[in-house]
Parts: C-alpha cells; sequence; structure tokens
C-alpha cells in the first residue's frame, strides 16, 4: 500500500513537472514568433541564408500551383549545380508571402499578386519585396465531355458560383442539377477564382470541396451534371474545357489567348523575392527564366514567358 | 540474489518510466491542443462557435460555425455503425462459431488484410467505383454523399469489430456452451443466449473500437463526402453531401497561416474532436463494466 502510494506521488510530481516544463516553452514559443512558421523560424539554415547571399542554400516556399513548376526546377537545377541547393515546399501563396515577410525564406512562389495589406506589412518590417514573372497560367472551366454546354458567360458562371443558377438548363443545357465544385478554402486559385469569377460573392454554400485538382478532374470525368475549375496544367481528353465570355466574345482556354491574355482568367506564376535576387537566389531565377528552364514550364503544363 | 534483486528493479523502472513517458506525452499534446484551441475565443465567442450555422473561414464576413462538421461527422458516423455493426458481429458470431474451422481458417486472414489496406486506396475505389453507383441509382446530383461516406467508413471498421467480436466469443468458455447444449438448448438458441451476452463485454468494446475509427477517419471521408458545409437532415441527409470534422482540419491546415485565427478555430475543431473521442472511451470503459459476466 505504501510502496503504490510512492509510486503515485512520483508520478504525480513528475507529470506536473513536465507540464510546468511544456508550459514554459509555450511561453518563450509565444514571445519569439508570434506571427508566423514557428517551426521554420526555429531552424537555423533558413535564418542564415536569408542573410547571407554566397550559402549553397535556398529556401522557396509558398503556391502550391506553382509547386510542381518550381520542384522540378529545383531538381534539374541540383542536377547541374551539384553542391547548390534548392529547398521547394508548399503551403499556399499567402504562407509563402508570410514567410518572405517575416525573412524566413528566399523566394515566396505565388499564383496571386501581393494584396496592399501584404506590401505594407512587409515595408513595415523593411521588406522590399520584388516580382519575377516566372511563367503563365489560366484557371480553366471544366464540364463533362457529354455536357452539351460549351461556352458560359461570366454572369453565368457566378450564378452557377453563388448559387442563383442551379440547373443546366438555365445556361442552355439539359434539365439537370447542376452539381458544382470547388476547391478547399486555402487553395490560391480558390481565392483568384473568388476574385474574378465571384467578384467578393459567397461560394454557393452545398458546393463540393475538393482537396485537389485531382479529385475535381475525376469527378468531373464521371458526372455529366459537374463543373469545376483547374489550373491549365490539368486538361486532359477526360474532360471539357469551357469557352469564357466576359463580354468581348468567347474565348476559348489554349496558349495562345492566356498568353496574349484574351482569356478571361488568365493569370501570371510569381516568384517574390526581398529586393533583385541576389546570390544563389539570382542563379536559380535566371536558370528559371533560361530557355531550358522555361522548356521545363512547358514539360510541366504551364505557358512559358517566350515562345 | 541481490543482481537479480537488482535486474528485476531495473526492468520495472524501465517499464515504469515508458508508461510515465506516454501519459506526459498525452498530456503536453492536450496542452497544446487546447492552448491553440482556445485562443479562437479571443476572436469568436464559445457560443458562436459551438451553434453556429455556417463554415466560411477565409470570406469577409467569416464565420466559425462547428455545427455543420459535427453533424457531418456525426451523420457519417451513425450510418457507419447502421450499416458495419450487425454486419460485424453477424460475421464475428459466423466465424468463430457456425462456420467449418477450415473455412474460419481461410475467411480470418482475408478480413485481416482488409484492416491493413490505406484509407487512401479505400477514398479511390469510393470515389472511383461506389460514387457513380449512388450517383446512378438515387438519381442524385453527384454521388458524393453522406451515405457514400457511411460505407465506406463501414467497410473500413469491419475487420476491428468482426476480429475483437470474434475473440470475445472465442474466449467465451466451452463449459457455458456445452451446459447450456445439455439443458436441451438448440445451438442458435445457445448462441444467442448464452454465447453472445457471455461475450458481450467484448462485443461493445469491438463496436466502440469501430466508432473510434470511423469518427477519426478523414482521408477516404475527404475524398467521397464531397466536403460541402452544410447541417444535413435526418435521414434525408445521408444523400446529401456533407463535411466531418476531421476533413475540415485536413482540408484547410495546408495553407492556414500559423497563428491565425483560422488556424486556432481548426485547434478549436480538434480539440473538440479530442474531446468526443475521449467521452467515447469512457462510454465504453462504463460498458464493458457494468456487463461484466462473472464466468469463474
Amino acid at each position: 500500500m505504501a510502496n503504490k502510494l510512492k509510486k503515485y506521488s512520483i508520478l504525480l510530481l513528475l507529470i506536473i513537472g513536465l507540464v510546468f516544463l511544456g508550459i514554459g516553452c509555450t511561453g518563450t514559443k509565444n514571445n519569439e514568433g508570434s506571427s508566423a512558421e514557428n517551426v521554420t523560424g526555429a531552424e537555423p539554415p533558413s535564418a542564415e541564408n536569408v542573410s547571407g547571399a554566397e550559402s549553397a542554400s535556398i529556401l522557396l516556399k509558398g503556391s502550391d500551383t506553382v509547386l510542381p513548376l518550381a520542384q522540378a526546377e529545383a531538381e534539374e537545377f541540383m542536377a547541374e549545380n551539384s553542391g547548390k541547393s534548392v529547398t521547394v515546399t508548399g503551403g499556399g501563396s499567402g504562407v509563402g508571402i508570410a514567410a518572405l515577410i517575416d525573412g524566413e525564406v528566399n523566394i515566396a512562389p505565388a499564383s496571386r499578386e501581393m494584396t496592399d495589406d501584404e506590401i505594407k506589412s512587409a515595408e513595415a518590417k523593411g521588406i522590399n519585396p520584388v516580382e519575377t514573372t516566372i511563367a503563365y497560367d489560366g484557371i480553366t472551366v471544366i464540364v463533362n465531355p457529354s455536357n452539351s454546354v460549351s461556352n458560359l458567360t461570366f454572369d453565368q458562371l457566378r450564378g452557377i458560383y453563388n448559387g442563383s443558377i442551379s440547373n443546366w438548363k438555365e445556361v442552355g443545357g439539359a434539365d439537370a442539377q447542376i452539381a458544382v465544385i470547388s476547391r478547399d478554402s486555402s487553395s490560391g486559385t480558390y481565392k483568384d477564382f473568388q476574385k474574378d469569377v465571384l467578384q467578393g460573392d459567397e461560394y454557393r454554400p452545398d458546393a463540393l470541396i475538393q482537396p485537389a485538382t485531382g479529385g475535381i478532374v475525376t469527378e468531373v470525368s464521371q458526372n455529366t451534371n459537374a463543373i469545376g475549375y483547374i489550373g491549365f496544367a490539368y486538361i486532359d481528353s477526360s474532360i471539357k474545357a469551357l469557352s469564357l465570355n466576359n463580354g468581348n466574345g468567347s474565348v476559348a482556354p489554349t496558349e495562345e489567348s492566356i498568353l496574349n491574355g484574351s482569356y478571361p482568367l488568365s493569370r501570371s506564376l510569381y516568384f517574390y523575392t526581398d529586393g533583385e535576387p541576389s546570390g544563389l537566389t539570382k542563379e536559380f531565377t535566371d536558370f528559371v527564366l533560361s530557355e531550358k528552364g522555361q522548356s521545363i514550364v512547358s514539360t510541366v503544363g504551364y505557358i512559358p514567358l517566350k515562345k | 540474489m541481490l543482481s537479480r534483486n537488482y535486474k528485476e528493479k531495473t526492468i520495472e523502472w524501465t517499464l515504469f518510466s515508458v508508461s510515465v513517458l506516454t501519459v506526459v506525452i498525452l498530456f503536453l499534446i492536450c496542452l497544446f491542443l487546447f492552448r491553440d484551441g482556445l485562443l479562437l475565443f479571443k476572436d469568436t465567442s464559445l457560443m458562436d462557435f459551438l451553434t453556429g450555422k455556417f463554415w466560411y473561414p477565409t470570406s469577409i464576413n467569416r464565420q466559425f460555425g462547428l455545427l455543420p462538421l459535427f453533424f457531418g461527422s456525426l451523420i457519417v458516423t451513425a450510418g457507419a455503425i447502421i450499416f458495419a455493426v450487425p454486419l460485424g458481429v453477424a460475421a464475428a458470431i459466423y466465424i468463430s462459431e457456425i462456420a467449418d474451422p477450415r473455412i474460419a481458417d481461410f475467411l480470418k486472414p482475408f478480413i485481416e488484410i482488409l484492416a491493413g489496406i490505406p484509407s487512401v486506396v479505400f477514398g479511390f475505389f469510393g470515389l472511383v467505383i461506389l460514387v457513380p453507383i449512388i450517383q446512378d441509382s438515387f438519381s442524385l446530383p453527384t454521388g458524393q454523399t453522406a451515405l457514400t461516406g457511411s460505407i465506406m467508413l463501414g467497410i473500413m471498421a469491419l475487420p476491428t469489430i468482426i476480429t475483437i467480436s470474434e475473440d470475445a466469443i472465442s474466449s467465451v468458455p466451452g463449459t457455458l456452451e456445452q451446459g447450456s447444449l445439455a439443458l436441451g438448448a438448440t445451438k442458435w438458441q445457445t448462441i444467442y443466449k448464452v454465447i453472445v451476452p457471455a461475450a458481450l463485454s467484448g462485443i461493445s468494446a469491438a463496436v466502440m473500437l469501430g466508432i473510434g475509427r470511423a469518427i477519426g477517419e478523414t482521408m477516404t471521408l475527404m475524398m467521397v463526402t464531397g466536403n460541402t458545409a452544410v447541417i444535413p437532415s435526418f435521414p434525408e441527409g445521408f444523400l446529401a453531401s456533407v463535411r466531418t470534422m476531421t476533413a475540415t482540419i485536413a482540408l484547410e491546415m495546408g495553407e492556414v497561416p500559423q497563428g491565425s485565427t483560422h488556424f486556432h478555430a481548426l485547434f478549436a475543431v480538434g480539440s473538440v474532436l479530442f474531446i468526443i473521442t475521449f467521452l467515447i472511451n469512457l462510454i465504453a470503459d462504463s460498458i464493458k463494466k457494468r456487463y461484466r459476466f462473472k464466468v469463474d
């Protein structure tokens, strides 16, 4: 009995001690990194990299849309330059930009421009964001190949996504309920689409949310009533890309229409850096903009800057 | 003699410290989870969170309402239980009491393999095979519904329910069965009057563990339920899309800036999930105690 009591008291003391230790840790963590990314911020290499331009490794963090491209570029770059390392992680445009503002990364890949708020908070921290366009992309609206609808106006598309249009016959299709598919709210493409098409309206609450572009393609390819939006790189024969009309005639998503800006949902993909790129950051950016780097852009499925 | 004692003590203390470490880790996880979850209530009131009907985490008038996610989890789990418990217990009874031992030996490893299939594979199967079937058979706008999620979840919970129930049924002493048969009861009467009641604590534990898996499942549900944050009605809600609490965390944690209100909201959802799982375990424990059958 006494032995048991002793064990319990030791256990209790240990737990209390460690919990206090835990509270102590969380306290200091709160003081250090109140805004973003405690984990990355704590890693010594990234902090050194940002300050020292001559380091042999750089860190990229940001858009998931740019991620496959940046990853392919980094692999090729490292294959050509042994001893130099380029680390690429996703997280989303907003997360990457926040990390750039906090001085945690060398390059923040983004599928949208920085907002005024973000630029302001960057300036407040002495960061001077410089934008480099690395490729073009177009958000493509897709339906099932058996759907008779092949073009939509912006008003129709907006109606479908904000909930005022729910039947395909209202936009010239069959009499069937529309299954509206969206990306999840953390996606940069979700925000671009909300800004450009919904113009600030909420997405209809009953829209199906898919965690990845692949899920949207699968659902649209097997559901005759579905509509979704994806990056240009993901178009394949199992789905049909719609032409869009925002008042200047119907335009199909093609490399040309995205490149000359006539496709209404064309957008640029960016690298954001603090100041003009220098050192390894410049080497990598130059590589991405080079002929070889731009051919990788085509391979991944986005549209290169120079044709 | 002394060294043997010493060895005993060392082993005892090693095991003791390992278990203490587990408890401490659990405490720290709770601490971090609740600390980040509670920070949400600096920006949103607790009532708004618990009774809110809308989940708009990134819009200008953002709302963090738990209800659609909570009921989403609830309806999918309820569906999975309705589907998996009778099937699982029946299969366990068949394997341990009725089936030819050779058939039982053949069936068991297959059920165990089912448990080892990664949930993303189940999700893919559900998305490609089950979703179109559900859509066609009920003529729905989409097959990504709570029912689809329930069926997939039920299949995933089956191995847990079957193997643990089967263990419980097999471990009922043979004397009970023989006694019942000797009194003139038929095989079937023996099964449902004697063996199943005797194994009830084990079967309840199996069911609770199945529910535990169902509530915590993320990947499959994210792939097949459509992730629509709308409060489902009952029972029509089975044919509508729903979003579960786990899927919300998995969907949104990826790109949410750390330290933001949205980040804390996801931790708050995680805290609620933790509390629910904790309560289920408590209930399972009390059921186990109440129905404990004295076989000695």
